[in-house]
């Protein structure tokens, strides 16, 4: 990367801002407008082999969503028969500040990198994940917008309790 | 209070239900760990995951850490994954590939890929002492039961107990669909596995696999949420991947109970012997080429026709043919239970069905699956909930008849609860086979 992006939206503080805003959303349950997120073709993706994987094809994934999954899944925690979320689920992301890997300004990209903590608590259970964000956003007439959000877990192959939202 | 008491146990299952201390007792826990597991055949790998001389995958069975070792002449052994000096475990990797021999990280005693003896330093040492008599002069020992049965390899950690062909008998076709799938009879284990712990017993677990009267009520949400976001959908519209298998899902009673069922002697079953929800993917045209270029038509028609819900390899392997995955059930404790879901990728089959097996998997058995939350959901409140008091039963009374568990192989609808209570009874007997007469 070199120099600082002549627009403002691929500027390191608002991309990293936009990490932020983002795990905030998913903190407070705003799962609606965390979707709008997303582009059109936008991905959710938790690998199972955390960083150490290529693609999503060729091993198996937690997690690959495209939009329609992402949208199943929160109609389905919107749903008063969600069995598993009697008592509801909640959850605290705890970030270490994001490093801007790449920005392309022509293309208007730009991929971070952010370490983070995930805690989901529900009843008297707890459950804590470590790992780090792999961002790649795209700069659209409506603002930044994920085009994929990439979830390495630290030992995402180990075996694990229900994860029940969104890491 | 189980202990040598076989009558006490076998009378914890009667034929129409069974006592809750099945799933809450740790002590019956450590006697199934000892009795049950050592005469029952428990699947440990697929032979595709120990590919070359060498290859060693470790796994732990009912409480024994054992390995399956890629032999130099191709064929597979296992073996206990302790040196015979200390009883260091001698791999502590997964898997990986030992070399020409297996050497002690403690004191350097090493072993050939069978297991014998093959040097210890300071030889001198032993000179004159008992050690060739003893269990440590003879190498790693042997798991007493072994087969191989078309790739998938299982034990028995008895040196007594039934045959494999006899324990497994027709429930073995459940492995050939699977297999004979790939035009060229070989599949691959790949893409990783879903791995699952669930704070229940297995056997919980396991009765859910022959459990169709659950999805309507337990998966309401999920299918809900499905069947909204393909609602307005033209009916012929085609349907991504993922919908193509999760609307199934919200299929009535109606269809769970004419898909039919079969049971089978020593606890294994066949669930949707008619139909599934499995059955209506999208068909491929070049494979089914394929597979009537290998097999003949009707052998072809066959294979591709049969795609049950769930066959039960009791009591530790469910297999689905379509899509091309298995499930495995690890017991951890009373209340602990690993599960693995698998993928294959059957050779000469076109890449496809891998995907659909990957995608399936990940739908229903991922740690963040959403049909899946409800079950784990479910398991944990019953084993939360058998510890009330008033009544210390559960019931498996759905179309029981006197007797009916006496005949099998026997065919069965869909929701008879009779596949569980299958798993039962051969649960008593397999738990009491070796511990002498009764009072």
């Amino acid at each position: 990367m070199t120099g600082v992006p002549s627009d403002l939206l691929l500027r390191e503080t608002a991309l990293c801002d936009f990490v932020a805003q983002e795990a905030a959303l998913l903190d407070e349950g705003q799962y609606e407008q965390w979707l709008d997120l997303f582009t059109e073709d936008g991905r959710y993706w938790v690998p199972l082999l955390g960083r150490f994987q290529e693609d999503a094809h060729s091993h198996n994934s937690i997690a690959y969503e495209d939009r329609l999954l992402l949208q199943l899944r929160i109609q389905r925690l919107r749903d008063s028969r969600a069995h598993s979320q009697h008592p509801p689920s909640r959850c605290q992301h705890v970030l270490q500040i994001s490093r801007v890997e790449d920005v392309d300004e022509e293309a208007g990209t730009a991929v971070l990198r952010t370490p983070f903590l995930y805690i989901e608590a529900r009843g008297e259970e707890q459950v804590m994940l470590a790992g780090s964000y792999r961002h790649l956003l795209v700069r659209t007439p409506d603002g930044l917008r994920m085009q994929q959000k990439r979830v390495d877990l630290l030992g995402a192959e180990r075996a694990l309790p229900a994860v029940q939202l969104f890491i | 209070m189980y202990r040598d008491q076989p009558d006490r146990i076998r009378a914890l299952v009667q034929e129409d239900r069974v006592h809750r201390d099945l799933y809450l007792s740790q002590e019956l826990f450590e006697l199934e760990q000892e009795h049950f597991f050592a005469n029952t055949w428990t699947y440990l790998g697929h032979a595709s995951q120990v590919p070359d001389a060498g290859d060693y995958l470790a796994q732990e069975i009912a409480g024994r850490p054992l390995m399956m070792v890629r032999q130099a002449d191709g064929g597979i052994r296992v073996m206990f994954n302790r040196c015979a000096h200390k009883g260091s475990q001698l791999v502590s990797d997964s898997c990986g590939n030992t070399g020409k021999f297996f050497r002690c990280p403690y004191h350097a005693w090493s072993y050939k890929l069978d297991g014998s003896p093959l040097a210890i330093p300071i030889k001198t040492g032993y000179e004159g002492t008992r050690l060739k008599e003893c269990e440590s002069g003879r190498g790693l020992s042997l798991v007493p039961g072994v087969a191989v049965y078309r790739d998938f390899v299982f034990v028995r950690l008895s040196a007594q107990g039934p045959s494999f062909e006899d324990y497994f008998g027709e429930a073995l076709r459940s492995i050939d669909n699977l297999v004979d799938r790939s035009p060229v009879g070989r599949l691959t284990l790949a893409g990783g596995a879903m791995r699952n712990i669930i704070h229940c017993n297995w056997k919980m677990y396991l009765e859910n696999i022959n459990d169709t009267v659950h999805p309507l009520s337990t998966h309401e949400s999920a299918t809900r949420a499905a069947n909204a976001l393909w609602a307005g959908k033209a009916p012929d519209a085609p349907k991504p991947m993922a919908m193509e298998q999760i609307l199934p899902f919200g299929a009535g009673y109606e269809f769970f109970d004419n898909m039919g069922g079969r049971v089978l002697p020593h606890g294994h079953s066949v669930l949707g012997t008619r139909f599934s929800i499995h059955s209506n993917y999208a068909r491929l045209g070049d494979y089914e080429e394929a597979m009537r270029a290998a097999h003949g038509e009707e052998k072809a028609t066959q294979i591709l026709t049969r795609s049950p819900q769930n066959s039960v390899l009791f009591p530790s392997l469910s297999v689905k043919g379509s899509p091309q995955a298995i499930r495995v059930i690890r017991p951890l404790a009373a209340n602990r239970t690993l599960v693995e879901a698998w993928a294959f990728r059957a050779e000469g089959a076109p890449e496809l069905l891998f995907e659909r097996a990957l995608s399936y998997n990940r739908l229903v058995f991922s740690p963040m699956s959403v049909v899946a939350h409800d079950d784990v959901h479910l398991f944990e409140s019953m084993q939360k909930g058998l510890k009330a008091e008033g009544n210390e039963w559960v019931s498996l009374h759905r179309d029981h008849h006197p007797g009916d568990a006496e005949v099998a192989p026997q065919d069965v609808n869909g929701t008879s609860e009779l596949l569980m209570r299958n798993q039962f009874r051969a649960w008593a007997d397999f738990m009491t086979l070796r511990m002498g007469a009764t009072a």
